[in-house]
């Protein structure tokens, strides 16, 4: 059962009038979403699925929990929670509450992964109006892609008004990059020069908004490394000018990890959310072979959900995350 | 989280001392600790487990078991095998013999290629050669834009043709103006792709043929984990590049990346990128990677990078201020610039060998509000009061404070601590180290416990 868009984004009291149109091809579509996450997660047949492979737990010894653990850190779950999540399977199946049958220990293993990935679940707040969407995350990991796809879909797909705020003053061209995925979203852009304060352009985003009755204000920000304080800070006051004409928002703050990214990404989300509280993560780039693991470490040693997945290039691709289907598709053969 | 390997291989193997044996029990212990802060640096598993299994066999020779400190010994031979499976020092890039050196950039998206390219532009502009880029990315909005405005600032003449045309025939072409303009190096800038995209790969495949590149390389973001491998083995097949670019290593990531795409494929890691700023690229250094997967600190990158921003005069002409206690308020200021522009202190500390373990100093946010505001003090200072910082009563307190925006306490909080630190500095500068409590209290800012006696020799 995959989540859709519309389970995904809590839209408060808004109608749902283009929501309704959506749902309609839904069933057809949910097959479509699972088959292309399996396909996209299991393009490389050398990483997990050659470990975890049904017959692993054919029979179940020592050597099994050792070749799960190997499959665990080759996605980049990283060691204590790929020694968490093997550990309580073995004691649940040598306790007996789970019976050693092949099939058993597997299906449990895809619910004890869901468990993990579905840690601190929570929808995408936009109820607000106008709710403030901030993006961050470290250089190169897909935050102005993403935000173009976000806006495309509460726009196109759901009918909402959405503002752009071009607050990447820094890397070249960013703001023509944004520029671009506005015109194909249907959204207004609000954008300073190159070297200008990103709170005010956060700042303008948030007036136009406002005079235009807009519902969404997106925020773009400069990808930044968590490790350069003063960048951080910078950050920490686009947030506070936020706050200063709205004092809940940004109503939600998103962080981008590149599923490709190793255990670095826990510090990454750590990092962000000291500085601007994140909400969840977007973990894009999945189609490729990387299994984006560390957002299992992410979500359990954090408490910080995956919320969206990008699985391609396409509008299509950028996805609510399902915990579920995310562990089926892990172990998928 | 396994940040002092070497502590942890020193408390694992502590009581072999006691002992005075090592047998194999205690090498495979070793080897778990080890095991965990490679996996934790992401280093490839498979790699991981071929790396330690040579490491143990090592480790139960002689040159261990007979040492004094199993510990230490231990770190040294992981330290050693760990560069050497890097690749020992200075490979370097192949450049024509004449015509213009092309060099051909590929990786996923996010790397870093665009940015990278600018970087190496920069660099062999350095050099005193005539670079060139050629903008093939005509995929990511604004890429071109992207790679005009960043090789306008390296000084590098950027070949473009929008995004209209093949990226093939892009390559083709700008190769063609860069021989007929006489370029010394050509820079090829191309899209990142997945490696599992046929189409894109094919055509980074015929962009290599048409341009016949003396080097291809690879670009690889450092944080990247344990997929790593599958991306650099693709990218072989493909483009048969000759060398990595790592970039991000200014991130605290520890870059297990680079040694397993040196380990699987075989080829060498040439430049590191370093920092946001053009200039934040060098060439790369295969021992130091080592010591930082390890968490042992890159002190030849700190002095270094002091070397570049210190002028060796005016340092020498500091020391000698203080070993003769005429060290002023000054000369502090002067000091402490010199010392941020190596860049954010946190930066700095984290390469120093063993502040990696030290949590408090690790995740502390070295302020740097607090410098800009010791900074302002010191400015509010008539030249005088700089000079002999003894004339500073409380008018003049009170002055400095409003002057500088801070309150009373910090003015009389920086005298003090300027005091003790001249204390130390002589005693430094003398050839004495400093006491464990002196530096606590240098280091504190509000001191608790005794105060050092503040009286000069």
């Amino acid at each position: 059962m995959a989540t859709s868009w519309q389970e995904i984004v809590d839209l408060g009291s808004r109608s749902p009038s283009a929501v309704a149109t959506a749902e309609a091809e839904a069933p057809e579509e949910r097959r479509g979403v699972f088959k292309r996450l399996r396909e996209s997660l299991s393009k490389s047949r050398q990483a997990l699925t050659e470990e975890i492979s049904s017959s692993l737990f054919d029979r179940i010894d020592g050597e099994t929990w050792e070749l799960l653990e190997e499959a665990l850190i080759l996605a980049d779950v990283g060691a204590p929670t790929t020694a968490a999540v093997v550990e309580r399977l073995e004691h649940e199946v040598e306790s007996g509450a789970v019976p050693a049958d092949g099939v058993a220990v597997r299906d449990r293993l895809i619910e004890i992964l869901a468990e993990v990935a579905g840690t601190a679940r929570a929808p995408i707040d936009l109820s607000a109006e106008p709710a403030i969407l901030m993006m961050v995350g470290v250089n190169g990991t897909g935050k102005t892609t993403t935000i173009g796809k976000i806006a495309w879909h509460l726009s196109r797909e759901m009918g909402l008004s959405v503002v752009m705020a071009a607050a990447d003053t820094y890397r070249a061209a960013a703001a023509e990059q944004l520029e671009t995925w506005a015109e194909r979203a249907g959204a207004e852009l609000v954008r300073g020069e190159e070297g200008a304060d990103p709170g005010a352009v956060a700042y303008d985003a948030i007036n136009a908004a406002r005079a235009r009755g807009a519902d969404v204000v997106i925020v773009d920000t400069a990808g930044r490394l968590h490790t350069q304080s003063n960048l951080m800070e910078e950050l920490a006051k686009v947030r506070r000018v936020i706050q200063k004409q709205i004092p809940e928002a940004p109503h939600e703050t998103l962080i981008s990890i590149d599923a490709t990214t190793g255990q670095n990404g826990l510090r990454q989300a750590k990092v962000f959310s000291e500085a601007v509280e994140v909400d969840g993560v977007v973990l894009t780039k999945l189609d490729g072979t990387a299994r984006g693991g560390i957002a299992l470490a992410i979500a359990s040693d954090l408490g910080i959900p995956v919320k969206l997945i990008g699985v391609g290039e396409t509008l299509e691709d950028l996805r609510p995350f399902d915990p579920s289907d995310y562990a089926n598709a892990l172990l998928a053969e | 989280m396994f940040d002092q390997l070497s502590e942890r291989l020193q408390s694992t193997l502590s009581e072999v001392r006691s002992r005075g044996k090592l047998n194999e029990s205690d090498v495979d212990a070793a080897m778990r600790e080890i095991r965990l802060a490679l996996l934790e640096a992401d280093v490839n598993f498979k790699v991981v487990k071929a790396f330690t299994k040579t490491l143990k066999e090592r480790c139960l020779g002689s040159e261990v078991l007979e040492s004094l400190d199993p510990g230490q010994q231990v770190v040294k031979i992981v330290n050693e095998e760990l560069a050497s499976l890097m690749g020992g020092t200075g490979s370097e890039l192949a450049m024509a013999s004449s015509g213009p050196t092309v060099i051909l950039m590929a990786g996923l998206q996010g790397s870093g290629k665009t940015t990278a390219c600018a970087k190496l532009a920069q660099f062999f502009g350095k050099q005193g050669k005539d670079v060139a880029l050629a903008a093939c990315d005509v995929y990511r909005p604004a890429a071109v834009e992207q790679l005009v405005t960043m090789g306008g600032r390296a000084g590098a003449h950027v070949y473009e043709r929008g995004t209209e045309a093949d990226p093939v025939d892009i390559a083709s072409w700008a190769l063609g103006e860069a021989r007929a303009e006489r370029r010394d190096v050509l820079i090829v800038d191309t899209a990142g792709r997945l490696h599992v995209d046929r189409d894109l790969m094919a055509e980074l495949a015929q962009i290599r043929k048409q341009t016949r590149p003396h080097d291809v390389l690879l670009v690889v973001d450092a944080m990247t984990g344990q997929d790593a491998v599958g991306v650099a083995e693709s990218f072989a097949e493909v483009a048969e590049f000759d060398g990595v670019v790592m970039t991000k290593l200014d991130g605290d990531a520890r870059g297990g990346a680079a040694l397993s795409v040196k380990a699987v494929t075989g080829k060498p890691i040439l430049f590191a990128s370093t920092g946001e700023k053009i200039e934040d690229f060098d060439k790369f250094h295969p021992d130091r990677m080592a010591q930082r997967i390890l968490g042992m600190g890159d002190v030849l990158s700190l002095i270094e990078k002091a070397e570049q921003q210190v002028d060796e005069d005016e340092a020498e002409a500091l020391q000698e201020k203080m070993r003769r206690d005429q060290f002023t308020l000054d000369d502090f200021l002067k000091q402490m610039k010199q010392v941020r522009k190596m860049g954010p202190l946190s930066g700095i500390i984290g390469m120093l060998p063993g502040m990696g373990a030290m949590k408090q100093l690790k995740d502390a946010d070295v302020d740097e509000r607090e410098l800009d505001r010791v900074q302002a003090i010191i400015l509010s200072m008539t030249p005088q009061e700089r000079a002999n910082p003894g004339m500073i009563n409380g008018s003049r307190r009170k002055r400095i404070a409003n002057g500088s925006g801070t309150k009373v306490q910090n003015v009389n909080a920086l005298v003090k601590q300027f005091d003790q630190m001249r204390v130390l500095m002589k005693s430094m500068a003398n050839g004495r180290m400093p006491t464990p409590q002196q530096m606590a209290q240098l280091a504190g800012g509000n001191q608790r416990g005794p105060r050092p006696k503040a009286r000069r020799r």
